[in-house]
């Protein structure tokens, strides 16, 4: 049976020791005169039960599941015999992608050698085996759990507390989901990160001024050595975000200040949820946009002014992330401005100031900590944007200032690095992910100090 | 120091120097105003702008060009005499009976270059829908069926967008006569694009549908939704009403506040390691999308649910401890079920946002070229928003326009789903 399969099993069995505790303990009950000389109401053992016959079936088909693939595929390629034993990871994968499409009856055995074919009887029959293993272990779990606590039905044992007690605990499980997920995004850049440096010094990735990942795919050839360094993509990514929140942050604080002080309630009504529309648009649909509308005009518009401009240029892709992160600056610096306590407000037009007055020199430098919050935010945001870069930046990474020069983003790269056919630890996979552990760290740095920023200046009016 | 004048001299003419400072404060004032509105026009122009051009590049993505032939499926062109026979109909001629049926209309063309332009009329696919046809209906071998093709890119491409500058004609100069000529008749015809909802993705534009990344995007949002929902609420509870205030409280808490602000590729990174490389998931799947979107989508689903649950009042919770109901039967019971609504607000919002995501399933390989509609879980698959970037990036002119058309299918799908988030909150919200 496999894991879909079984899951609703399981689910079923839960219910059905939740169906049979509730009777017994009804059962239990009657001779005592009914349900209130029970220690609790007989959902609770009837809860229990379900809860002992789902939670330990479902652990064990979660981590048999987890691991299967693996451990299969490591036994038998280890069955394989010395002269097919692969020597490379790419060969590796090669291999055994030929061995499962054999097993899956996709390939003709005839057309493989023995070895090869054998292993992939063995995965077949590993397969079925791990399979029915599963299915027996699973099943036998679930309906131990189930009759244990169907048996621990009686008048003295207090269901409800343990109930509460599992539940809990399963909320705070889920609760440490988020520490889970940090450490799996930790562990995952770590790992090839550091077999990454193991190949490409690390000086050499941060100070390298030449980025051009593409290894030859034989030793001998000319050019075989990538160039890894990083700074032609730090300044290309910085060239992009500054151009965004050139056009994000005047556009998006000013209407922020507008909506805040002058609007009518009613215009604010209209007004804000068309500006949230424009965080709402999917980044893909900017990026189609910036590709196919804003490049090509910008081009036309420079070509017309005498200069020349790349079809992919930095302008293009930073305008439009900047019309994206435009809601983002306007809905933070708004809650920020609203923040300001109302008695700064009326002391300065009490003393006679204009409302721009009292907003330059009184409101905004009062919130101006909140706002830089808010900008480090989508600076952060706008660096770790990926799909508008993807189609509207170039690819090759030039070391320029020119904005209407195609330059290459960090993410850019993460993305054509890992799209298409790759091997697990050549240099070229493992620097996407040492660009992968900057960008955390980075946007992580800059995330930590705005919400500090932002926390502070909070605690400040409170 | 200006010279002192009389008293009634010099209260003038402060008067007169408050009256000028307030003259520039006023105008200050006005133009501060100027620049508010200037910034709000500039954003709502581009709104407008982004829509107007997704619009006008995409609504021809949803009319298709079609060729309508009286085609003689004649048994001696096609070199084949037995339609149920596997064999010949995999060497049989299928092409000959549809150039046939063109020369019906241009009797003079009948070179073979002639034939080939003749050819290229109809889709590449026309050869195998006559294939399809016969294979079939086996009895049709020897008869004259009216046949719908759809017709070349070229062709399509010539219909619609004929003195468009976007577009460069590649028809020659006779098929533009033909195709004018064809229109005239009739036998090219436009209407709505029902491929574009029936089909998965093809090499032809005029053969490529969205289908399979709807699909593909509803197996991916359900296996989200089914793993984020439940964490993300169970979360919430256990921080707002249990969590004990020590330091392993705080660092979830701190967690939980960056994971919302990680960009989205790097949980991209975190599924090709984890899921595909330590787990040897496979790639492509749903399955792997899924629980990639939601370890995305959790801590907005969170950080909603907890807001949703701050916002039920204490004297909910007094009542209920009051007459005797344990903590967990006051959450469960009372708090869970007034706060449900700010959930699925948060929920639906957290999902919408997942929708339109499309680097972290870049990086897992949902970029692949699928043709098939997917049919389970496990099955390779790609999702609207990736199917729209593989268009927007594709060299043949005609997917420019299904790839507008496929972000008009997305955005109501996203208007549709916020709208809902806020005739729900509008609807069951309560104010206390």
């Amino acid at each position: 049976m496999q894991t879909a399969d079984l899951l609703p099993l399981v689910l079923v069995l839960a219910a059905v020791a939740y169906g049979s505790a509730y009777m017994r303990s009804r059962a239990v009950a009657a001779p005592l005169g009914g349900i209130r000389n029970l220690k609790a109401l007989p959902a609770y053992y009837a809860a229990r039960a379900a809860l002992w016959c789902a939670i330990p079936a479902l652990i064990i088909l979660g981590a048999w599941a987890a691991f299967e693939g693996k451990v299969i595929q490591n036994i038998v390629m280890a069955s394989l015999p010395a002269e097919l034993t692969p020597q490379s990871a790419g060969h590796a994968s090669l291999t055994l992608s030929q061995i499962s499409n054999l097993a899956a009856g996709k390939l003709n055995p005839a057309m493989v050698p023995d070895g090869i074919s054998s292993a992939a009887v063995l995965l077949q029959e590993l397969r079925e085996q791990s399979s029915r293993f599963k299915s027996l272990l699973v099943v036998l779990i679930a309906v131990l759990g189930g009759t244990f606590a169907w048996t621990r039905v009686a008048p003295t044992i207090n269901a409800r507390k343990s109930v509460e007690r599992t539940l809990q605990r399963l909320f705070f499980v889920c609760a440490a989901v988020a520490i889970l997920t940090t450490i799996g995004i930790v562990f995952s850049v770590i790992f090839e990160t550091v077999r990454f440096f193991g190949k490409v010094p690390m000086s050499e990735f941060l100070f390298g001024t030449n980025w051009s990942p593409q290894t030859a795919l034989r030793a001998d050839q000319v050019g075989s050595e990538g160039a890894f360094g990083v700074i032609p993509l730090f300044t290309g990514t910085l060239m992009i975000s500054a151009i965004a929140m050139l056009i994000a942050v005047p556009v998006g604080l000013l209407s922020a200040v507008y909506l805040s002080e002058y609007a009518s309630p009613r215009m604010r009504s209209v007004v804000k949820p068309l500006l949230e529309m424009l965080a709402g648009v999917p980044t893909v649909v900017y990026g189609f946009f910036a590709a196919l509308t804003v490049a090509p005009f910008i081009r036309d518009l420079a070509l017309m002014l005498g200069l020349e401009a790349s079809s992919q240029s930095a302008l293009a892709a930073g305008l439009v992330m900047g019309i994206m992160i435009i809601p983002f600056v306007s809905s933070l610096s708004d809650d920020v401005i609203n923040a300001v306590p109302r008695s700064l407000r009326d002391g300065s037009l009490a003393l006679g100031a204009t409302q721009s007055e009292t907003m330059k020199n009184v409101i905004f430098p009062a919130a101006l900590p909140g706002i830089m919050g808010g900008i480090l935010l989508a600076a952060s945001r706008a660096i770790g944007e990926t799909m508008i870069v993807v189609m509207a930046a170039g690819l090759a990474a030039n070391l320029t200032a020119n904005p209407l020069d195609s330059v290459t983003t960090v993410t850019v790269q993460i993305v054509t690095l890992l799209t298409g056919d790759q091997e697990f630890d050549s240099a070229k996979t493992l620097a996407a992910f040492a660009l992968g552990m900057m960008l955390f760290i980075v946007t992580l740095l800059l995330n930590v100090i705005a919400l500090k920023v932002v926390r502070k200046y909070r605690e400040q009016y409170d | 120091m200006t010279k002192p004048g009389s008293h009634a001299e010099r209260e003038g003419s402060q008067a007169e120097l408050i009256r000028r400072s307030l003259k520039r404060r006023y105008r200050k004032e006005r133009r501060f105003r100027l620049y508010g509105i200037t910034a709000i026009s500039i954003a709502l122009f581009s709104l407008v702008i982004l829509f107007t051009d997704i619009i006008s590049k995409g609504y021809t993505g949803f009319i298709k060009t079609t060729v309508t032939l009286e085609v003689n499926l004649d048994g001696e062109l096609m070199y084949l005499n037995d339609a149920a026979d596997p064999e010949q109909i995999a060497m049989a001629d299928f092409q000959a009976p549809i150039i046939k049926a063109m020369q019906e209309y241009f009797p003079e063309a009948t070179s073979r270059a002639d034939m080939r332009e003749l050819s290229r009329m109809t889709g590449s696919y026309a050869s195998n829908q006559v294939r399809d046809l016969l294979k079939e209906n086996p009895d049709w071998l020897g008869t004259t069926r009216t046949i719908e093709f759809p017709a070349h890119d070229t062709v399509s491409v010539y219909v619609k967008h004929a003195g468009d500058a976007g577009y460069s004609i590649r028809l020659s100069e006779q098929q533009q006569r033909w195709t004018d000529e064809l229109l005239r008749k009739g036998v090219i015809d436009t209407g709505f694009n029902d491929v574009f909802f029936t089909n998965g993705d093809s090499r032809e534009p005029s053969n490529a549908g969205i289908l399979g990344a709807l699909i593909g995007s509803l197996l991916t949002m359900g296996i989200t939704l089914v793993i984020a929902f439940p964490v993300g609420v169970a979360a919430a509870i256990y921080l707002e009403e249990f969590a004990p205030s020590n330091r392993l409280t705080d660092f979830i808490e701190v967690n939980i506040n960056n994971l919302a602000a990680v960009p989205s590729i790097i949980f991209g990174l975190l599924g090709l390691a984890v899921f595909i490389g330590l787990f040897g998931m496979p790639r492509s799947v749903p399955v792997v999308g899924g629980l990639v979107l939601a370890l995305m989508t959790l801590p907005t689903i969170i950080i909603s649910s907890r807001a949703a649950i701050k916002s039920v009042p204490p004297s909910i919770r007094e009542a209920a401890e009051g007459i005797g109901a344990s903590k967990m039967q006051v959450v469960l019971h009372h708090v869970l079920p007034l706060a449900m609504p700010g959930m699925l607000t948060g929920s639906i919002i957290g999902m919408a946002q997942a929708l339109g995501e499309t680097a972290p399933l870049l990086l897992i390989g949902m970029v692949a070229f699928i043709v098939e509609i997917p049919d389970g879980f496990f099955s390779s698959a790609t999702v609207l928003p990736v199917q729209i970037f593989i268009w927007a990036g594709s060299a043949e002119q005609g997917f420019v326009e299904l790839a507008s058309a496929g972000i008009m299918v997305l955005l109501a799908f996203l208007i549709t789903m916020n709208a809902f988030a806020i005739w729900l909150r509008k609807r069951l919200e309560r104010r206390w």
